[in-house]
């Protein structure tokens, strides 16, 4: 019995956070949501490639490297740690584990492979299967789809898109084909792009399997759910640490603020709200693969729990850092706010909860 | 990642499975002295609560790596048996060994720490549940501050002769003997000056004063001491070392406080209530209010429950850091089980005050009565602020509170 990461797992994940530490730095994050340096991000992705974060869960055959969700958990609590101002969740993860799920031989082997060489980079948006808002939707009708879909995620620099409609039916669209329209949603969170998109008889294929059956979708989404936990574990990890350094630094009143216990115990509540989020994800990504019985509910519980931790973590770690933790100077903002879209996006945590009541009647 | 245990296990788990069918419906003759003590099934075979100890003990679901000299099993320590047999008998439902502070905490010191003649004379009985101990640590002006207490013990000739009082001593009154924390060295600083005695109860000069707690239920006990004399050698350890073996003991406690198994139990316990109690004509777990409420708790007990396999592996696997990872049970397991019954208590509204033996009670009163109890357990063994301070300036190494200079 081990519960636990493989060293191979840890040696990845140390390959991204140090590739992030170097290329995605604080400086470089701002000159990338500022606008001011456009490709910059197309150049981290591009490093973040080379170590292979397109591949992990493509199966072998495909060109991939077969590995299990709980790699990719991995790699996508670098990321959040790093806010790594790169796409991951929706190219290399749910889109893979969209079409392993919903495709027919021939979708597989031709979409799982060109992700596998960077062929072709998929946006998702299953935000109307999920929960539709207002009036979003798509409807497909003679290989068209028309409507509107809303937080698309990757959307930017995709050449392909998975949308849904409302009854988990999933298809692929061109992303550059001239009757769909992408428009950027400007979010609080810079990091990443989030798009509308409003198809207009845009020609569509149909995953095959995802039209009598929920259960690809559902599966694609339990993966990004997993990965927005982790992503968030990640992010919430690194304002803990942000916040305790700073603690120890600054001084008041003759002595390092960290000594007061007003402040060293709300370090201390966010490391024990924090610390068994670890293994909640860690066992959520695991079952994913291995115990199909329990995968949905871990996978629901932890994207609504990590949600909330992190949420009074990001608040709590900016309080410690009183006035500068609100300012753009020190850039603490940016795993708040990173933190922020993770809890609503795929489901926010009443809507995942219910899910996860769901799968136990 | 790999949560099987291997075949050798499977078999082993077999084994437990049909001792526990064999056992099914076993009640007790006698009172249970713990408050969350199981009662027993019905319908099975009757005995007493010691009887049950020693076919426990035979078989090796208990006190399983206890050497066979002084009354334990004499297996080896092994992690996974131990998980599989307290998994065993919670879902059977088959009563677990008795506990208590002289099987948790001062068997394993004997163990560590004893003398020969210490572990002869009192491990067994203690794991037969013959022997009851109390703790006599706390004191009224030594409580977060423990290293502070007072009572004195001098050695006068070949005896300790003690004075002094301890407080919040669960089971005084029924125990036979109390493992308790004197001031020996009066000379000696603070923590250099305490010595960890054993004393018998029934000495001249100990007078137990029961103390009601806001359950009505579970006992605390002040203990005064009047010139109790008892012989030199109940000593464990050196002079002066006491505290060093009190804290061996107090990380025994803190750990398993409130397992998050346990809690899942009650977890299940509230959703099948929920499912029963109907509030305007519909089910409690209908109302989505209640039962969001219920799938947040739940969440919060998965992700305990799976750190508890982490810290389990890490066991396993020597080499993995979780020294912070230990550090916060005991405060996030006594506040979310004392959340889980507090919950309970709330869906059922009007309902959830009803205590004692009122008509109308649910679950024997069960959520009340431990919503209390744990608050006692968030103060009791380092209150969560304690533990705040632990994990900050032991786990995340943030400074120490300066010393305020003594007037």
């Amino acid at each position: 019995m081990y519960f636990g990461l493989s060293e191979e797992q840890s040696f990845f994940q140390d390959n991204v956070r140090k590739y992030l530490e170097e290329h995605a730095t604080i400086d470089n994050i701002k000159h990338i949501t500022n606008g001011d340096k456009k490709n910059l991000s197309e150049e981290i992705h591009n490093g973040l490639l080379n170590l292979g974060i397109n591949g992990l869960l493509i199966p072998e055959k495909f060109g991939g490297l077969g590995l299990d969700l709980l790699f990719a958990a991995v790699v996508s609590e670098a990321l959040g740690g790093g806010v790594s101002p790169t796409p991951f969740i929706a190219p290399y993860v749910m889109a893979p584990e969209a079409i392993k799920h919903a495709g027919n031989k021939s979708q597989q082997e031709n979409y799982l492979s060109k992700i596998a060489t960077n062929e072709y980079r998929f946006g998702v948006g299953f935000s109307e299967f999920i929960g539709k808002r207002n009036d979003a939707g798509i409807s497909f009708s003679d290989n068209t789809l028309n409507g509107r879909a809303m937080f698309v995620l990757d959307a930017n620099n995709a050449t392909h898109l998975l949308l849904a409609d409302e009854k988990g039916q999933i298809f692929v669209i061109d992303a550059k084909s001239t009757n769909i329209e992408i428009i950027n949603l400007v979010t609080v969170d810079k990091t990443r792009q989030y798009s509308e998109v409003i198809c207009e008889n845009s020609e569509a294929e149909l995953l095959e399997a995802s039209s009598s059956s929920t259960d690809p979708i559902d599966q694609a989404i339990d993966a990004g759910r997993i990965m927005l936990a982790a992503d968030s574990l990640g992010a919430s990890q690194n304002m803990i640490d942000k916040a305790v350094d700073y603690a120890m630094e600054r001084k008041q009143f003759g002595r390092a603020i960290g000594s007061f216990q007003a402040v060293k115990h709300m370090c201390a509540e966010m490391a024990a709200d924090l610390e068994p989020c670890y293994a909640l994800v860690w066992h959520a990504a695991h079952c994913y693969d291995h115990s199909p019985d329990e995968a949905r509910l871990m996978a629901c519980h932890a994207k609504a729990h990590v949600s909330e931790m992190s949420k009074g973590i990001a608040k709590k770690a900016t309080e410690v850092h009183g006035g500068m933790g609100f300012t753009d100077l020190l850039g603490l903002h940016y795993w708040f706010k990173r933190i922020g879209l993770n809890r609503q996006i795929l489901g926010s945590p009443e809507l995942v909860r219910e899910e996860a009541y769901k799968t136990q009647v | 990642m790999d949560l099987e245990y291997g075949p050798e296990y499977q078999s082993f788990t077999k084994e437990v499975q049909s001792f526990c069918k064999k056992y099914k419906g076993l009640s007790f003759t006698d009172r249970s002295n713990n408050p969350l003590g199981s009662s027993g099934g019905s319908g099975g075979p009757k005995m007493s609560r010691s009887e049950w100890q020693k076919i426990l003990i035979e078989n090796g679901y208990f006190a399983r790596s206890v050497p066979k000299e002084y009354g334990g099993y004499g297996g080896k320590a092994d992690i996974l048996k131990n998980r599989i047999i307290a998994a065993e008998f919670s879902k059977s439902k088959t009563p677990v060994a008795m506990g208590g502070q002289g099987i948790d905490m001062l068997v394993p010191t004997l163990l560590e720490m004893g003398t020969e003649e210490q572990k002869q004379a009192y491990i067994e009985p203690t794991l037969h549940g013959e022997m009851i101990w109390c703790q006599g640590y706390s004191e009224p002006n030594a409580g977060s501050d423990l290293a502070s207490l007072q009572t004195k013990g001098e050695l006068v000739g070949d005896k300790w002769v003690i004075n002094g009082q301890k407080i919040w001593t669960s089971t005084a009154q029924y125990s036979q003997m109390c493992f308790c924390l004197v001031r020996t060295e009066p000379d000696a600083p603070k923590h250099a000056g305490i010595s960890y005695l054993l004393i018998p109860m029934d000495t001249p000069g100990i007078e137990i004063r029961p103390l009601v707690d806001m359950t009505l239920k579970a006992g605390f006990n002040e203990v005064f001491f009047t010139d109790v004399k008892i012989p030199a050698s109940n000593i464990v350890g050196k002079r002066g070392e006491g505290w060093a073996v009190a804290n061996a003991t107090l990380g025994h406690e803190r750990g398993s406080l409130a397992p998050p198994d346990a809690t899942m139990n009650r977890v299940n316990m509230l959703m099948q209530l929920m499912k029963e109690e109907t509030l305007d004509g519909k089910p409690l777990i209908e109302h989505p209010i209640y039962r969001d409420r219920l799938m947040q708790i739940q969440g919060k007990v998965l992700a305990q429950q799976s750190h508890a396999l982490r810290l389990l592996s890490a066991k396993l696997n020597p080499g993995a850091d979780v020294k912070l990872g230990k550090m916060i049970q005991k405060l996030t397991g006594t506040e979310l089980r004392h959340e889980l019954e507090g919950l309970a208590i709330d869906v059922m509204g009007e309902i959830g005050t009803l205590y004692e033996d009122s008509p109308h009670l649910r679950n024997e009163g069960t959520w009340q009565f431990i919503y209390m109890y744990f608050l006692g357990l968030i103060i009791g063994g380092g209150t969560s602020q304690i533990q705040k301070n632990i994990i900050a300036e032991r786990g995340l190494g943030m400074p120490k509170e300066p010393k305020v200079k003594e007037a």
